[in-house]
């Protein structure tokens, strides 16, 4: 059915699940001699990143590498929205040169959609991160993460703290996480939650203690610097001393509770540097499990007959949560 | 590998070509052909092909434990990411590659499968064996060996040559997956095998 | 000059009748001199012809994506007869020279009564008054005065934008956008850019402006346009500013009568449009305001851009849609079709009342033998598929392409000559 990975929005939990299992599969590989699959020979994937994000880029490299596809790095910043007709035209040059699957972060909020459904390309799309909407494949690095520590995520509870109405993690992680059957819960102060949250299949606070105690894990989100100048909240101090993860409030948590970041951190304000190197703080696994999780997603939608990738059981697959009135198509 | 499709109604000629009294016999003759051949079960380790071959080594490897009286190691080999059609097909869901910790580098690795057919699953599987380590010799043991071979590829262990029209289906069932034991043969193509 | 008999149109939806346009007037079709050409009309709505208060022509500036000649040929085949030019040009219609200059294309195009709207504030800066006197002396006439594509949000001067416009009988349309509160805002703010990831463009941005203007207008006694009311807040606002007796008049445009910001889920820059689409329950409210009155007239705000400002990411496109071609069938679709409104309203809507805001006294009329033969004639009954290849703007950015909509324009008459006759320009 799908040919893209857009958004947490597009995966049903049947879906989900696959790509979970097929990453559990696949991250034995890193325990193995030799690191290398032979699945995508003779494929070519490009990372086109008009924003810089080492972190990101150098993890789908890493995936497409070991499954022996072509990798070409194609590096865009400083003509992202400013010039928009070159999204166009990168497209056009990555399809003349055979792209099979398109990586692309961009800042503009709905760009891998576009370029997945404007016809220049014929390739796969896999969204990296576009502007303030989502980031599909680090929600699902993070249900993978929790999945090892938690085990199925039905019935547990996540608290997901921080800068909610600019974060691309949290609204792919709010989606993905309810889809997999976890209870998600979004604190942050009220100018940092999106208008229209309310109809989330999440819970939302503005107190962090009061979320603590009954929470599977924690997954604080960065804040921006540039936030404070906009008046989102005081300063930098106060927000730390009511939405940060000091060591008071990670003694507070359950004892068998996980403490997750997508990073780059910024320690001293939304995360302690004690509470980040805590031994159940597994920010460092997240990076090893984003490898093969994208290994997943590039496997599954480049494989085969590209009308029929993630294919499971789709007559009974069961529908991932609406985001109020989601992806309704247009009118005609 | 071979998929069941159980219609009782059907009256499409479905023939049992191993009852599960047969296939206890081939299976145990194919372990002490192995002792035999290898002189024994040092170094040796039975790796089974998902899906139904990883049963089949289990239970090869049991048999050899017995006749040794010390444990033979056996596991499984996923040779889903090596196939030669992954490009022609939908995505398959990866099955556990599971190798014994001694590892396979110096061992006399024994792969085993249910059904040999056009030895493509066998070339995947060398394939997938190489980027695990490297074993001394390699063999190979099947249930069944239909024919109609695609590569140069041959069992060194045979439970039994069962020639067959390409028209016709092999089917393996195994109390393991299936509830009973038993190699039927039908006539209708179908899917799988 | 040719003579033209309309048989079997039927005035105002009313009992069929016979139109005679002679020497440039309607006339008793008793007189039809024997060379006449009769046009048979039957089944066809003839309403005095259309009148819009808010068009973007581009020129002088960005004639690469619409020029008086093909915006006045796509406001003829939408059926209007008189269309006002924004001011936000380049340069900009803030004085006499520039005024008359798009006058003088409109007349030498010769399709539709061109009236510049000249800006209120110099450069569209919001810093000093533009010479607005001077524009409403020139020949051009104006009297309609709006910074549109941007807000005159400073209050003084919108205060005295419009005390001095009194001097000439003109009036301020406000484009009522609060900037700090709209910073690079994408979208209605609500569910929708919540789950999509995009600024939101809050309904109080528009709503705090309007009320603020309508205090001012009641407070110094001016008239007071809203431009392309949005959300069901400002309807309200407009409805009591209206109750207390001030000279406040509103617009809506097509788009907001009947497209959501649903449309933006699917993140294509063609519903990307200033202000923003609203929500359903918003269009049910400016559906209701335009039914009963509150909101005066529709103005299609038609706003060409080119191919490739709309083909690229939904932040970097330009906002802005077609209006001119589609605008009776959008309002067929819905306001006739759902009962709100006959086809007399539709004229007092789409005619009368934008031209009373306007003062021009040509047009907006009755169909009565002695008026101005500006007339068009509807066919309410024919249903077609958008295609934007068919329209004669230079631009292509339509939101309704591919989408089935009733009604077509079949003749379009301005002083009693056809600038669109079968439905094909003339």
């Amino acid at each position: 059915m799908k040919r893209h990975l857009l958004s947490s929005a597009d995966l049903t939990r049947d879906e989900a699940v696959r790509i979970l299992d097929t990453a559990d599969e696949l991250r034995s590989l890193a325990d193995r001699p030799i690191k290398k699959l032979p699945t995508l020979r003779g494929r070519t994937v490009v990372n086109l990143f008009f924003e810089d994000s080492t972190r990101t880029r150098i993890s789908f490299e890493a995936a497409a590498k070991r499954l022996s596809a072509d990798v070409i790095n194609f590096s865009a910043k400083g003509s992202s929205v400013s010039k928009g007709e070159s999204l166009k035209d990168t497209a056009l040059t990555l399809e003349a040169m055979g792209a099979d699957a398109v990586v692309i972060r961009h800042a503009a909020s709905g760009a891998a959609h576009r370029l997945a459904n404007s016809g220049w390309v014929r390739s796969s799309v896999i969204n990296a991160g576009d502007g303030t909407h989502e980031h599909p494949t680090q929600a699902l690095l993070d249900a993978f993460t929790l999945r090892r520590h938690l085990g199925e995520l039905d019935g547990r509870s996540v608290t997901i703290v921080g800068d909610v109405l600019h974060s691309r993690v949290a609204r792919s992680n709010a989606l993905l996480l309810s889809t997999l059957g976890a209870e998600v819960t979004l604190v942050a102060p009220p100018t940092l939650l999106p208008v229209g949250v309310s109809s989330w299949p999440v819970q939302t606070s503005y107190d962090l203690d009061a979320s603590l105690d009954k929470c599977d894990a924690v997954m604080m989100l960065r804040v921006q610097h540039e936030r404070m100048n906009a008046a989102f909240f005081p300063s930098a101090r106060e927000y730390s001393r009511r939405y940060g993860l000091d060591d008071r409030r990670f003694a507070r948590l359950p004892e068998h509770a996980i403490v997750m970041h997508p990073g780059p951190m910024n320690r001293g304000m939304e995360i302690s540097a004690g509470v980040a190197d805590h031994a159940r703080s597994v920010i460092v696994e997240q990076v090893t499990n984003g490898v093969a999780v994208r290994m997943a997603v590039l496997y599954l939608l480049l494989s085969g007959d590209p009308d029929d990738s993630f294919a499971s059981q789709q007559a009974t697959a069961s529908a991932g949560p609406d985001l109020g009135a989601t992806q309704r198509q247009a009118t005609r | 590998m071979s998929s069941v499709q159980r219609s009782p109604s059907s009256p499409t000629a479905r023939r049992v070509v191993l009852d599960a009294a047969d296939i206890t016999r081939a299976l145990t003759r194919i372990s002490h052909e192995i002792l035999e051949r290898n002189k024994g079960s040092a170094d040796l380790v039975v790796l089974g092909i998902p899906t139904r071959g990883v049963a089949l080594a289990r239970r090869i490897a049991s048999v050899m434990g017995q006749v040794e009286a010390h444990d033979v190691p056996s596991g499984s080999l996923d040779i889903t990411m090596y196939r030669d059609d992954l490009r022609l097909r939908p995505a398959r869901t990866l099955e556990p590659t599971e190798i014994p910790p001694r590892g396979v580098d110096g061992a006399v690795v024994v792969l085993v499968d249910d059904v040999l057919f056009s030895g493509r699953t066998v070339r995947a599987a060398l394939d997938a064996l190489g980027d695990v380590g490297r074993p001394r010799v390699v063999q190979l043991a099947v249930l069944v060996d239909r024919g109609h071979r695609q590569l140069p590829i041959r069992a060194d262990f045979v439970g039994k040559n069962l020639p067959t029209s390409l028209l016709e289906t092999v089917q393996v069932s195994l109390d393991e997956y299936d509830g009973d034991d038993a190699v039927l043969i039908s006539a209708a193509k179908e899917t799988g095998s | 000059m040719t003579s033209y008999l309309i048989q079997g149109a039927a005035p105002f939806g009313g009992p069929a009748g016979d139109l005679l346009l002679h020497e440039g007037r309607l006339s008793d079709p008793a007189d039809a001199p024997p060379a006449v050409v009769t046009i048979d009309a039957a089944g066809l709505v003839a309403l005095p012809g259309l009148v819009d208060l808010h068009t973007h022509l581009r020129e002088p500036g960005r004639e690469d994506s619409e020029t008086v000649l093909t915006g006045s040929q796509a406001a003829a085949v939408g059926g209007f007869t008189a269309v006002h030019a924004m001011a936000n040009t380049d340069p900009v219609a803030d004085t006499a020279g520039v005024v008359e200059q798009v006058h003088n294309l409109g007349r030498l195009a010769g399709y539709v009564d061109v009236r510049p709207v000249g800006a209120v504030t110099a450069g569209l800066a919001g810093q000093r008054l533009a010479e607005l006197g001077a524009m409403a002396d020139s020949a051009a006439r104006v009297r309609v005065f709006s910074d549109d594509g941007t807000c005159v949000s400073d209050a003084v001067l919108m205060r005295r934008a419009l005390e001095y416009v009194k001097a000439f009988d003109g009036v301020i349309a406000q484009h009522a956008q609060e900037p700090r509160l709209t910073e690079g805002a994408q979208m209605n703010e609500g569910t929708m850019s919540g789950v999509l990831g995009m600024r939101g463009w809050p309904a109080v941005a528009e709503e705090a402006i309007i009320a603020r203007d309508c205090l001012l207008a009641g407070h110094v006694g001016s008239r007071l346009h809203v431009c392309h009311v949005s959300t069901a807040g400002s309807v309200e606002l407009i409805r009591w500013a209206k109750s207390k007796g001030w000279a406040v008049t509103a617009e809506v445009t097509p788009h907001h009568l009947m497209l959501t910001d649903e449309l933006a889920s699917t993140y294509d820059p063609l519903y990307k449009v200033n202000p923003p689409l609203r929500t359903a329950d918003d269009v049910e409210a400016l559906r209701a305001g335009l039914a009963d009155g509150t909101i005066d007239c529709v103005a299609t705000d038609h706003a060409p851009h080119p191919t490739e400002d709309k083909e690229c990411e939904w932040a970097a496109a330009a906002m802005g849609m077609l209006g001119l071609e589609t605008a009776v069938s959008v309002v067929q679709h819905a306001m006739v079709d759902t009962g709100r409104l006959d086809w007399a309203a539709v004229a007092d809507r789409m005619s009368v009342r934008p031209a009373a805001i306007g003062r021009l006294g040509s047009h907006g009329g009755t169909l009565e033998p002695g008026s101005p033969a500006n007339v068009v004639l509807i066919d309410p009954s024919s249903v077609r598929t958008i295609d934007p290849r068919e329209s004669v703007s230079l631009s292509r950015n339509t939101p309704y392409a591919g989408l089935e909509l009733p009604g077509r324009v079949m003749a379009t008459f301005l002083r009693g000559r056809p600038t669109l006759l079968d439905g094909k320009l003339q």
